[in-house]
């Protein structure tokens, strides 16, 4: 079996900006050039992936903390105040409207860290050099990144009601300092899924086999169908 | 004989030879199964027409109120803005510009930029700097979080339920509306043919 015909086995890489493939002309160096279609410099993996991944889910898993134990906001209703956190917060919702708090649960506190453990796995998974799965934890890695999002729900509740309900003593909300710390921990996540490099998990994984025996040499992609749902 | 070109999976690096034009062909990468190209039919006029039609809704979101509060006859009214600008007044800086960040500049952004590449590119020109354009909304695109915030707005009005009646304003369905027209106008954008217009070794 011999290895899979990559981009950096052929001395070529591809432009992140643009798409471009371009000759390095070397399979072991880093190039130091600028695409020739739109000038961004090109490299043949992200630049240090692995340490800025670990580097920021530290980072997030240490913020992850005071984000759900502080309050991220206090309510004052006919003169008595309430403060809430995240958790608070959800199961407050669960008396109101049950599948909402189960949506908020799943966003504000399963996704956050569901996202850094799995991240965790994936750049541990490249260190060790693992020929485990690639196709299925590249599959991980894009729904990893597509959720990322979802968990600045609560940021935007508690947006919507400090705006809405500011009746001074009749009735009011005010952010308090744990919704700035899970802010973080969502902008902290984002830039830990964009720093990964799935491609690493190939690199790791050698000449593991390809799906399709006939795809060896480079061929023309399969399965070009045209598409007819989005019309 | 159909024009090829060479790219590699952007997530496992394998080399294919994938077809060039083709309107209505798509494939993914035989490895891992990622998206290689998704050639759209009249990718730039269908693009172009929801933007504009984003702007239009952008715009209305912005401007009118989204939400009123009425509590037991004294009415307050917000706009998309504001939960931004008393974020702002109660100290949580950080906080505003992160809102402000993501369900509005991001968006803004994100439509401009496609109006700046499409008109000049359906009247056949190529806008100046489009590599950094196409390059700035690549960027933008990982920022703009309005589905979420309306999934916000949903959670606050339950949350405000008992509290008060909420009165919805016309920028709620335009913001709802909105954000299905940017869902579109990023999935008809074919964007290995609108970097095929530049002209590669300048
Ligand atoms: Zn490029
Ligand atoms: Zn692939």
């Amino acid at each position: 079996m011999s290895a899979a015909p990559t981009a950096r086995s052929l001395g070529m890489a591809t432009c992140h900006e643009c798409g471009l493939l371009v000759r390095t002309g070397s399979t072991t160096e880093e190039p130091a050039f600028a695409c020739p279609r739109c000038r961004a410099s090109v490299h043949v993996r992200k630049h240090d992936s692995l340490r800025r991944v670990w580097a920021l889910l530290f980072a997030a898993a240490v913020l992850y903390i005071p984000a759900n134990t502080f309050p991220i906001m206090t309510t004052t209703y006919l003169g008595a105040a309430q403060s809430d956190t995240i958790m608070s917060g959800v199961i407050y919702l669960a008396q109101e409207d049950w599948p909402l708090a189960v949506v908020v649960f799943v966003a504000s506190v399963m996704v956050p860290i569901v996202k850094i453990v799995v991240l965790a796995f994936l750049a541990a998974s490249v260190r060790a050099r693992s020929r485990w799965r690639p196709a299925d934890r590249t599959r991980l890695y894009r729904i990893t990144e597509s959720i990322g999002p979802w968990s600045m729900v609560d940021v935007y509740v508690v947006t919507v009601l400090v705006a809405l309900v500011r009746l001074d003593a009749l009735a009011s909300v005010e952010a308090e300092v744990g919704a700035i710390f899970f802010g973080a921990v969502v902008v902290l996540t984002i830039f830990a899924a964009e720093s990964f490099d799935p491609r690493l998990i190939w690199d790791a994984a050698g000449d593991a086999p390809v799906d399709e025996p006939t795809a060896a040499p480079p061929g023309l992609v399969s399965g070009g169908e045209p598409e007819g749902g989005v019309a | 004989m159909v024009p090829e070109e060479f790219v590699a999976c952007h997530d496992c690096d394998l080399i294919h030879r994938i077809p060039v034009g083709q309107e209505g062909r798509s494939g993914r990468c035989t490895r891992c199964g990622a998206v290689l190209f998704n050639h759209k039919r009249n990718t730039v006029e269908r693009t172009l027409a929801l933007t504009a039609a984003g702007a239009v809704l952008f715009a209305v979101a912005n401007l009118f109120p989204f939400l009123s509060f009425d509590m037991q006859g004294r009415v307050t009214e917000t706009t998309l803005l504001s939960g931004v600008v008393e974020l702002w007044s109660q100290g949580m800086g950080v906080l505003a510009v992160l809102v402000l960040l993501t369900a509005v500049i991001a968006p803004g952004v994100q439509l401009s930029l496609l109006g700046y590449v499409l008109v000049p590119l359906h009247a056949g020109r190529v806008p100046w700097r489009l590599e950094l354009a196409l390059r700035a909304l690549r960027r933008i695109e990982t920022w703009s979080m309005m589905e979420v915030f309306l999934i916000g707005i949903l959670v606050a009005l339950v949350k405000l339920g008992r509290m008060a009646e909420i009165v919805p304003g016309p920028a709620i369905y335009s913001f709802a509306i909105l954000i299905l027209v940017l869902a579109g106008a990023a999935a008809t954008l074919d964007r290995r043919a609108v970097w095929q217009r530049l002209t590669v070794g300048a």
